[in-house]
């Protein structure tokens, strides 16, 4: 199957640390430009919200980081599922990589909402459906992290929270079709963010740019993390050794 | 040599972990004990007034049996870890899932069943009518049923960790948030005289889910936890 051989190549640590070296650069440098480019627009060109004024700007930060913090939590599953079926120590390693960034993306999805919250609401946090969901999201990471960290054998640590992982994944569904309905059964949907007007095209590119600059950042610090990962796995390897400064491997 | 089929060895491990827990009372007693002096909590930081006490009563029943089913599940597996019984589970060829599954519905009985029992009598000192104490019941069956099967993944997964019951806590409360949700929500309805059906078949619907996936997963835990 001389097809999947990139995929194989993957599962090497040299391979995997190499690879993403390589890609660094055409991750970091797209999420800078990305992301003065949207901020610029978002913060700067658009114009302000008939009905929020200048305060709906703190959502070109908010939805990047709420679909992060999702965005991580499926790839810490999905990794989670390949270790675990495939025996993949690299897909572990993701795992592990993945899961502190989308916890500090969920945090700050929640900081910049609770920010956004206080003058439309007039306070800091309301039991929202979204913001409780988010909220339990945080909880669900830092019980994976908490998990990972209970355990001194790296082995062990990768199986006993990749099954913590997907017992999640299946779980958030259900969380967030559940907080919904309790919160739709105690008050009436949030006015706010029902349905809400079209958004002009002047306010949506910055959204969308931001959008695609947050995911390079996130990609990016996953890529160095997961360096880091496999440098501290491998430290009693010999490999890392015939590397040079750049990540390149000296025979290649 | 006998062979045993699989229900039979299923149906053995049940009479062990019975007879074992019955010989145990005092462990039994402890979350029983904790619930009930959860409940008394509240009255005493809150105020002795029935109505705030009534319309708090079934949040406050549901997160005590919460916190209960918890505290419980300390003791599901680590005894049996230690003194090499899980290790024989794992090795005796037949179906983990179904073993484990037996000793959770074992457990539940010990921890499970006494909070659903003793709930009337807690629910009546915090002024809920009698009428929705049926409904709290029902819920609290299916509710502590699922609790004992998802915490069972929990537990198998840290028996083996440092600091393994706050840590198990930390895995457990997010994931059982939903039961919490609708058990509470269906206990509430009912004491406000209205149907409590969608919850229960939430809680019901929920029930079988846990069923069929959550063995797999103990088992996977059950077999990193001995590796």
């Amino acid at each position: 199957m001389a097809r999947f051989t990139w995929f194989h190549k993957l599962a090497s640590p040299p391979h995997c640390y190499a690879i993403a070296g390589r890609c660094l650069p055409w991750l970091a440098w797209p999420a800078l430009v990305l992301i003065v480019i949207g901020m610029y627009g978002g913060l700067l060109r658009a114009p302000a919200d008939y009905q929020q004024g200048e305060a709906f700007r703190i959502i070109y930060i908010h939805a990047p980081s709420a679909w992060l913090s999702l965005l991580g939590y499926t790839t810490m599953a999905v990794a989670a599922a390949v270790g675990l079926i495939w025996r993949m120590k690299l897909a572990h390693a993701l795992a592990a990589a993945t899961a502190p960034v989308g916890a500090s993306f969920a945090l700050l999805c929640l900081i910049t909402g609770s920010l956004w919250g206080r003058p439309m609401w007039g306070a800091y946090w309301a039991w929202d459906a979204r913001l409780t969901t988010e909220l339990i999201l945080l909880f669900l990471y830092l019980g994976y992290m908490a998990l990972r960290a209970s355990f001194d054998d790296v082995g062990r640590a990768d199986r006993a929270s990749a099954v913590l992982a997907l017992v999640g994944v299946i779980n958030i569904p259900i969380i967030h079709f559940s907080v919904y309905w309790w919160n739709s059964l105690h008050q009436g949907s949030t006015v706010l963010r029902a349905g809400g007007p079209a958004m002009p095209a002047s306010m949506l590119w910055p959204l969308l740019v931001s959008f695609a600059g947050f995911t390079c950042l996130f990609a990016t610090i996953v890529a160095i993390r997961l360096r880091g990962e496999i440098l501290m796995r491998e430290r009693q390897a010999s490999w890392w050794s015939s590397m040079d400064s750049r990540g390149a491997m000296a025979d290649e | 040599m006998r062979r045993t089929g699989a229900t039979h060895a299923a149906l053995l491990v049940l009479g062990r972990d019975l007879r074992l827990g019955m010989r145990r009372l005092s462990q039994i007693g402890q979350p029983i004990v904790f619930f009930a002096m959860v409940l008394t909590l509240f009255p005493l930081a809150l105020s002795p007034e029935p109505a705030l006490l009534r319309s708090i009563a079934p949040g406050v029943l549901w997160v005590a049996a919460l916190l209960a089913s918890l505290l419980a599940l300390e003791f599901l597996f680590r005894s049996d870890l230690e003194d090499g019984t899980l290790e024989q589970l794992l090795l005796c060829g037949q179906p983990l899932a179904l073993l484990l599954t037996a000793k959770v519905l074992a457990h539940w009985m010990l921890s499970g069943l006494p909070l659903v029992v003793v709930s009337p009598l807690l629910g009546m000192m915090l002024g809920m009518p009698v009428e929705s104490l049926g409904t709290l019941m029902v819920s609290l069956v299916l509710g502590t049923l699922i609790l004992s099967l998802l915490g069972a993944v929990g537990a198998a997964l840290t028996v083996g960790a440092r600091r393994g019951s706050v840590l198990m806590s930390l895995l457990l409360l997010p994931l059982a948030m939903p039961v919490l949700i609708f058990g509470a929500r269906a206990t509430d309805l009912a004491m406000q005289g209205e149907s409590a059906e969608g919850g229960l078949w939430l809680l019901a619907a929920l029930l079988i889910l846990a069923v069929t996936l959550a063995p797999l997963a103990i088992a996977a835990a059950v077999r990193i936890s001995l590796e």
